[in-house]
């Protein structure tokens, strides 16, 4: 039986090359791993081995020859019996489907009964979010409610910071699978004391104090994840996880998407985002937009105690990474929590925390606080804002932005990150996009400036989102001097 | 080769069984099944139907195949790119792996992961990393959480010469070494990362000894030599079963192709593929064995290459007939 040798592609590229020398000759006998020829590609020149072994035909191709196309008989095999078989046969008539043997693929007949999510199941219009990227976020069409604190709920004042030690010791006590690892966050009790007492209650088995290595314990979470554990990977800083961001990307974010569904991460990474005070350019840096940007993440980033626990408490319950950015100054500050056993609040919601006519002012993390006071300042000039807490910036809750925007004709955002493909860029582009008809004005931004974090007080200070650039971009917007 | 070396840091009992010979028979017909199905992958890749990257693991099949007859159901193997003979050693479906590689709605990852973005849940096999180093903090992971529910399970994490210069490798050996971690830093040595070989790019070429400032043990092992491998596996695999932490096996290894499919491979001479093919093949070494030793008969071993001949043949037109993946998997799998 004879079969026909194919010129091969040699890179990714290649469409023809040319035949530069033929290493055998009509009559030789070759095995696999035999060097057949050389062959010239767009980059290089090639060595072609022999896959099957038999006794060379006919040469059909001389050397020498260019622009020979790839897959065309460059010569021909003569086999002893069927074991060298045809490569072209495989592109010849269909012959009956092989039934698939191994237990755990995922058979061409028989998709995974996943429920379709994203866009197709949305009903967008014709263009679709094939064309556009859209809201392929995840969170589908899927309402979220609040859950409800019955009336008469005992109110406790808490910092953020007990809020999210409270969090993380309920998990911890209902799931033995979760665990805190990151540095000083056992016996020094956490960097900024966010991991309290959680050494004395848990044990080094599940509060544990990692060396000064994001990358190494960043991946060791993520692989812990992999195999049924729930990590709580603890960053010092945010800024500090630049060092392990290709583990928080390329392994947590993106391999449910590259093993088919096969592999689940449910991890939580934590930690204080966004200047502090006076630290200078490496330690005072944004990444919401950073992490927002990523399909396969959520992004949490909330202001109030309350939204701080509940949230954490759901992102540690989540199935997938979660990116959760809290903020050093906040950690101090006191608000009331619900006295609930067990209050988990809905990831991607976000919630008008003032309602008003005039103007929707959007903010998240600690920005919350500068629209609170500026839309005080505000009513006292006539202006009725609307303030939305975005809480969760990925996947984001575009609707009640939109929903409001519909209301008030007016969007300002505000946040401590740079300008450039920031957080307020993105709901710039989908208020335009989902409602442009609806504005009286320009969607405007309220952004840290573009530069690093300078250290002097007064830099500083010039650098970082005030509440008279909120107010004075609701001004503007509302067209009022 | 040389005389397999091993780092001092650790009195490790040096003894293991040899395998014996229904085992051997095993080794063959495994190290085969990677060879053929490679091969064929290689011939696929050159008839357009593989896009993208595709790194052969052809020459240094007596690596996997004699490190995974010392685990079972309760182990981990992670890998970074050259993973097809990992996956077929894992037990992993010819069909599936080949159909992923063609992009089929039938691969492993449904066509969404390719040649170096592989899984199976079923098998333990936990990838296929496209990030030089970046699989050896999650293989040592996997092995935290077996610390962690004290299960008895032990990770196999699997990486190459060019790896052991990244940084997080390190990072990984400090934390398994301090928490006693059950992982078995599996280092395939095939001289050359992509086209820089070990002696211009390591400051100390002998692998073997990167632990020693984290007082984790080390051996060099003929990794052309599959009975070598199996015996080193199991003595690393039963030190971390034990308790003591991890393990570091150097593998001196080699490999026939390119880097990947598009390598042209001048880096080194024809010579030196050639004699390596001719003088140290682990399957033909092993094949030769098993003749000598009236294992087998070589109509016996004719007769297996023709069986994996027609398994890889099957795989390979199941991945060419399979459908794409439908458009709608776009969105799918991406978060839970």
């Amino acid at each position: 039986m004879s079969t026909q040798i194919l010129m091969p592609a040699l890179s990714p590229t290649m469409e023809e090359g040319k035949l530069a020398k033929w290493l055998v000759k009509e009559g030789d006998a070759v095995k696999s791993g035999d060097i057949l020829a050389e062959i010239e590609t767009d980059k290089a020149t090639m060595e072609f081995e022999a896959v099957d072994e038999g006794r060379i035909g006919k040469i059909l191709v001389p050397e020498g020859t260019e622009g020979v196309k790839v897959n065309s008989p460059i010569a021909m095999l003569e086999g002893d019996d069927e074991r060298s078989s045809s490569p072209s046969s495989f592109q010849g008539k269909p012959s009956s489907r092989i039934e698939f043997g191994g237990g755990d693929v995922h058979s061409a007949a028989k998709p995974l009964p996943e429920p379709l999510r994203g866009s197709t199941s949305s009903g967008k219009s014709s263009t679709g979010a094939f064309a556009s990227g859209l809201d392929p976020q995840g969170q589908g069409g899927k309402t979220l409610t609040e859950p409800e604190v019955p009336e008469g709920t005992e109110m406790v004042t808490m910092t953020v910071r007990e809020a999210l030690r409270d969090a993380m010791a309920e998990e911890m006590r209902r799931d033995d699978t979760v665990f805190l690892l990151g540095e000083e966050v056992a016996q020094y009790q956490g960097a900024y004391k966010v991991s309290q007492g959680l050494l004395e209650e848990f044990g080094d088995r599940r509060v544990i104090d990692a060396p000064i290595t994001e990358q190494g314990f960043a991946g060791l979470g993520v692989g812990a994840a992999f195999n049924g554990l729930r990590p709580i990977i603890e960053f010092m800083t945010w800024n500090f996880a630049m060092q392990a961001i290709d583990q928080i990307v390329n392994s947590a974010a993106k391999t449910r998407y590259m093993s088919g569904g096969q592999m689940h991460c449910p991890i939580v990474f934590r930690g204080p985002n966004g200047p502090a005070s006076r630290v200078g350019a490496q330690h005072s840096q944004d990444y919401s937009a950073w992490y927002a940007h990523v399909p396969g993440l959520k992004v949490i980033a909330p202001y109030f105690a309350a939204d701080a626990k509940g949230l954490l408490k759901a992102a540690i319950r989540d199935p997938n990474p979660i990116i959760f950015l809290e903020n050093e100054i906040l950690y101090g500050r006191s608000f009331p929590v619900p006295k609930l056993d067990d209050c988990v609040l809905p990831i991607g919601k976000a919630r008008v925390i003032r309602p008003g006519a005039h103007v929707t002012i959007v903010a998240h993390s600690i920005c919350v606080g500068l629209i609170l006071e500026a839309a005080e300042k505000l009513a006292a000039e006539g202006i009725d804002a609307e303030l939305i807490d975005l809480r969760t910036l990925r996947p984001l809750d575009t609707d009640t932005v939109i929903e409001s925007v519909k209301k008030t004709n007016r969007v300002v955002t505000v946040e401590q990150g740079w300008p450039i493909c920031s957080i307020g860029s993105e709901i710039a582009s989908q208020v335009v996009d989902k409602a442009f008809d609806w504005l009286d004005a320009p969607p405007t931004k309220v952004t840290g400036k573009d530069v690093p974090m300078p250290y002097a007080a007064n830099l500083e200070k010039l650098a970082l989102p005030s509440v008279d650039d909120v107010i004075a971009a609701a001004k503007a917007v509302c067209y009022r001097a | 080769m040389s005389e397999p070396r091993k780092a001092v840091v650790a009195g490790v009992n040096t003894s293991a069984p040899a395998a014996n010979s229904l085992l051997l028979k095993t080794f063959y017909s495994d190290m085969l099944l990677i060879r053929r199905f490679d091969e064929r992958a290689g011939q696929l890749y050159g008839m357009g139907l593989i896009g993208g990257f595709c790194h052969l693991y052809i020459g240094q099949e007596a690596v996997v195949v004699g490190m995974q007859a010392n685990v079972g159901p309760q182990d981990q193997v992670i890998t970074a790119y050259r993973d097809h003979g990992h996956m077929l050693a894992c037990g992993m479906d010819p069909k599936g792996v080949m159909s992923e590689l063609t992009g089929r709605a039938s691969g492993y990852s449904k066509g969404k992961g390719g040649s170096m973005h592989m899984f199976s849940g079923e098998k333990r096999f936990f990838g296929g990393h496209g990030i030089v180093g970046a699989q050896v903090p999650l293989g040592t992971g996997l092995a935290f959480a077996d610390r962690y529910q004290n299960n008895g399970g032990v990770s196999l994490t699997y990486f190459g010469d060019g790896a052991a210069n990244q940084g997080q490798v390190y990072e990984s050996f400090n934390m398994a070494q301090l928490w006693k971690l059950p992982v078995v830093y599996v280092i395939e040595n095939n001289h050359y990362a992509m086209g820089t070989s070990v002696e211009r790019s390591s400051a100390e070429p002998q692998l073997f000894k990167r632990g020693v400032s984290f007082n984790i043990p080390g051996e060099e092992v003929d990794g052309m030599d599959v009975e070598a491998v199996h015996a080193a596996g199991r003595k690393a695999t039963e030190w971390c079963r034990s308790g003591n932490g991890p393990y570091i096996l150097e593998m001196k290894t080699y490999r026939y192709r390119g880097h990947s499919m598009s390598d042209p491979a001048k880096y080194r001479t024809r010579e030196e593929v050639q004699t390596m093919r001719e003088k140290r093949d682990p399957i033909e070494h092993l094949g030769q064995k098993l003749i000598s030793r009236g294992i087998a008969t070589e109509d016996e071993l004719k007769g297996l290459d023709k069986e994996i001949r027609l398994t890889v043949n099957m795989a390979a037109e199941f991945a060419i007939e399979s459908p794409e993946p439908e458009l709608s998997e776009l969105f799918t799998d991406m978060v839970a």
